[in-house]
């Protein structure tokens, strides 16, 4: 049994953290929480990029660093940790894990390397409004390869320079690659939750577009992608989680409340045990959907859906409990608290709601169930 | 990140597989109990145990001088999930020989030690732990039982009290049990660990009626039970020090919860009709639940994973072990209580021939009460991830400096 990461994995994980802790303390991300102007840290996503870490795991063939998906899965949770404000996730998880999967040899030699070296910053273009959207729903349509259609919200779709699109070809539904940087595509940043991870509005007027995969393959595709993409998400979301536990215990063993540390009641010392299990719950399901990520395993939809599930529900809990440890002043803006909570809200929504994953995952135990 | 043996683990699963295809049962006798407490098939459960001493399987870690095997935890979890692929008979010696031995090899002199272990570790003589008491089960350091010196110089101890929730006390041989012998001093410093043989007849054992129906667990009467001092196990008045060092065995010994889990829910609910007469697998409510169970089922899946990779690589587990039963017995009640309400009204039924699944989840809910309170309720659990893991305060002790005689005591 050896279900854990390797000696190599730990210490870039223990270097990522060390980064990150230099790199992007809260102070930094508060800049673009507080600054409108500001959608993302650049300074970071460079120092980012330098450390290889956009391309860690694109082949070498195509620049990158040529480590599997593990590494990937480390640095995500040091990035969840930190609440870095960079649209790692935009460009890493979904953008590159896309090309990766499904795209022409032509794609992945133009779109890697630049990936790679930070050139390119990724967006996933599905949501058009309020609910899910499904094949009835879905209205972007491409028509001789030109793309219309409006997409919202878009995370980072304000600082992207390419998105992944869902849009219909023939009424059947496909994944597209578009390039905001040319004017048939305009962006308008809206308001979000979490204003560290900015999402726009995408109006796309005959833009010129390149499909990646077939005709019709579009919601598997997209699957395909947010499978991967979940188990890195659940990985943020670890580290986000495990963070708040940091941050609540450490409240709770300073602050006095009735003559000693809120920490000795059992109010808060139950809520704080109960964190710590959703969190190695959620670790657990993540470390399987990373052995499932890493090995292409048939097990990979089961494991990633019972990993972001586990792990939105993890951070979800922590985020708000540790607000409540920490009582009045964890509900002031210069608290960090808040930051967490505004993440938590992020990282469950970006591919998925839980409650559509839940479905997804009890879809496949059925049909597991009735062919057994 | 893999799943695989070591090549040293898969030559020790090869071994163990060998051995066990040619001298395990194939066909199981007696119905196995979902808390373990079962005396069901004790002649074959006997014989079992007997196998594996010969063998060196049946306490796997313990040095060879005492019948182990001098192995290491790793190949004890090998044994353990190979023997579970088969139908073995119940088994009443983990208690003895995961706690009360170890502490009776502790704190015992050579011929004592000489004198119980073989037995133990065949089989032929069974252990039980005589700690809670009807004043405290959590807390344990408020035994009551007394143990005096005999009046007449001997040397001997008089224990009198009651004990309660006893495992396996009416088929066990000896018992370790801890007694009050200094009430005048503050609890967890006037108690004395002492091992009885419990065929004396100053010991009665007492079957518990449990609210499930069965009776697991016993109360244990001592009356002017007479116990020799070389029975004493550790220092007299430190014997809370040394139900530490019993509890500690406890660690590795503690299970999950079992029952009708998140598979047989759904396929229960494959094949009960639901909401609009579909199945009631379409209801979305209960899909949610039944993502939730999987998931938490799943968790615990992989924490005894990554606690198997830990012992694998010959490291301490980490402290994520600890968290199986409080979720384990809790989806076990709420799992049984959802699959009784989605037979409507026929969920009433409490009879294997009518309820489905042989009334699995009827079952399960009727003992998931006791599963969450039994090896440490859900809030002393919970204390100790506070306190072990997390290294919070511990909780304000108004008994700490008090001699025990003038704690308040309540009914």
């Amino acid at each position: 049994m050896n279900f854990d990461f390797s000696d190599d994995q730990k210490f870039l994980k223990n270097e990522a953290r060390k980064f990150l802790e230099a790199q992007c303390p809260t102070s930094r991300v508060r800049k673009v929480l507080d600054e409108d102007a500001k959608s993302f840290d650049e300074d970071l996503w460079k120092a980012v990029g330098e450390q290889g870490w956009l391309g860690a795991a694109i082949p070498e063939e195509y620049n990158g660093l040529g480590l599997g998906r593990l590494e990937l899965c480390v640095i995500a949770e040091e990035l969840g940790r930190a609440v870095a404000p960079i649209p790692f996730a935009s460009t890493v998880y979904f953008l590159a894990e896309g090309i990766m999967l499904a795209g022409s040899d032509e794609q992945k030699a133009y779109l890697l390397p630049r990936i790679a070296a930070g050139e390119v910053i990724g967006a996933m273009a599905v949501s058009e409004g309020p609910g899910v959207t499904t094949a009835s729903t879905l209205q972007a349509t491409v028509e001789g390869g030109k793309l219309n259609g409006v997409k919202l919200p878009v995370t980072d779709g304000d600082i992207a320079t390419v998105a992944l699109v869902l849009a219909k070809e023939n009424g059947k539904p496909g994944l597209y690659l578009a390039d905001l940087t040319d004017p048939s595509a305009t962006c308008e940043a809206l308001k979000t939750l979490d204003p560290t991870r900015d999402a726009a509005r995408l109006t796309f007027k005959d833009a010129p577009v390149r499909r990646l995969g077939e005709i019709g393959q579009g919601f598997e595709l997209l699957e395909q992608i947010n499978d991967r993409a979940a188990v890195l998400l659940a990985f943020e979301q670890c580290g986000g989680a495990d963070r708040c536990l940091e941050m609540a215990k450490a409240y709770a063993l300073e602050r006095y409340a009735f003559g000693r540390v809120i920490g000795s009641y059992q109010a808060i010392k139950h809520k704080l045990a109960d964190i710590y299990v959703k969190n190695e719950l959620a670790r657990s399901n993540a470390y399987y959907g990373a052995w499932a990520l890493n090995t292409d395993a048939p097990e990979l939809p089961v494991a990633a859906s019972a990993a972001r599930i586990a792990g939105s529900e993890a951070y979800w809990f922590a985020s708000k409990e540790n607000i409540q440890t920490h009582g009045g002043i964890g509900f002031t803006w210069e608290m960090d608290c808040h930051l967490h909570y505004r993440r938590s809200r992020q990282l469950s929504l970006v591919a998925g709601a839980p409650r559509v994953w839940k479905e997804r995952l009890v879809s496949q135990l059925e049909r597991r169930n009735a062919a057994a | 990140m893999d799943f695989k043996d070591t090549p040293e683990e898969a030559a020790y699963r090869q071994q163990v597989r060998e051995w066990l295809a040619a001298n395990a049962p194939k066909k199981r006798e007696g119905e196995p109990d979902p808390l373990g407490e079962s005396s069901d098939g004790l002649a074959a459960s006997k014989a079992w145990q007997a196998k594996k001493a010969a063998a060196g399987y049946a306490c796997i870690t313990w040095p060879k001088e005492w019948g182990g095997q001098g192995g290491n935890p790793i190949q004890q979890v090998i044994f353990g999930q190979e023997e579970s692929a088969f139908p073995t008979p119940g088994n009443p010696f983990q208690i003895g020989l995961g706690m009360c031995v170890p502490t009776v090899m502790t704190f015992a002199d050579e011929d004592t030690k000489k004198r119980f272990v073989g037995p133990a570790i065949r089989g032929e003589e069974i252990w039980c732990q005589l700690f809670s008491e009807p004043s405290g089960g959590s807390d344990v350091a408020g035994a009551r039982t007394r143990a005096e010196r005999a009046p007449d110089g001997s040397g001997d101890w008089i224990i009198n009290g009651q004990k309660v929730w006893t495992t396996g006390a009416q088929f066990s041989d000896f018992g370790i049990v801890i007694c009050r012998t200094n009430p005048d001093a503050p609890k967890h410093k006037g108690m004395t660990m002492f091992w009885i043989d419990m065929k004396d007849p100053g010991v009665e054992v007492r079957p518990i009626h449990q609210m499930s129906g069965g009776s697991g667990f016993n109360e244990v009467f001592f009356t002017d039970l007479r116990v020799k001092d070389s029975q004493r196990l550790g220092a007299v008045d430190d014997g809370w020090r040394v139900s530490l060092v019993t509890l500690m065995n406890e660690r590795l010994a503690v299970g999950g919860a079992s029952g009708a889990g998140w598979s047989a829910f759904l396929e229960s609910a494959r094949q009960t009709p639901g909401l609009d007469g579909g199945a009631a697998i379409k209801d979305q409510a209960l899909r949610e639940k039944l993502a939730d169970w999987y998931v938490q089922a799943e968790g615990l899946k992989h924490t005894r994973n990554r606690t198997m990779t830990a012992l694998s690589k010959g490291e301490t587990p980490g402290p994520e072990s600890s968290i199986g039963k409080i979720i384990s017995a809790v989806q076990m009640q709420e799992l049984a209580n959802s699959a009784v309400e989605m037979l409507d009204q026929y969920g009433i039924i409490n009879d294997p021939s009518l309820a489905p699944l042989r009334g699995a989840f009827q079952a399960s809910l009727m003992s998931a009460p006791g599963m969450r309170i039994a090896g440490g309720t859900d809030e002393i659990l919970r204390n100790i991830i506070a306190e072990r893991v997390l290294g919070l305060p511990g909780d304000i002790r108004v008994d700490k400096d008090v001699a025990f005689k003038d704690l308040p005591t309540g009914r």
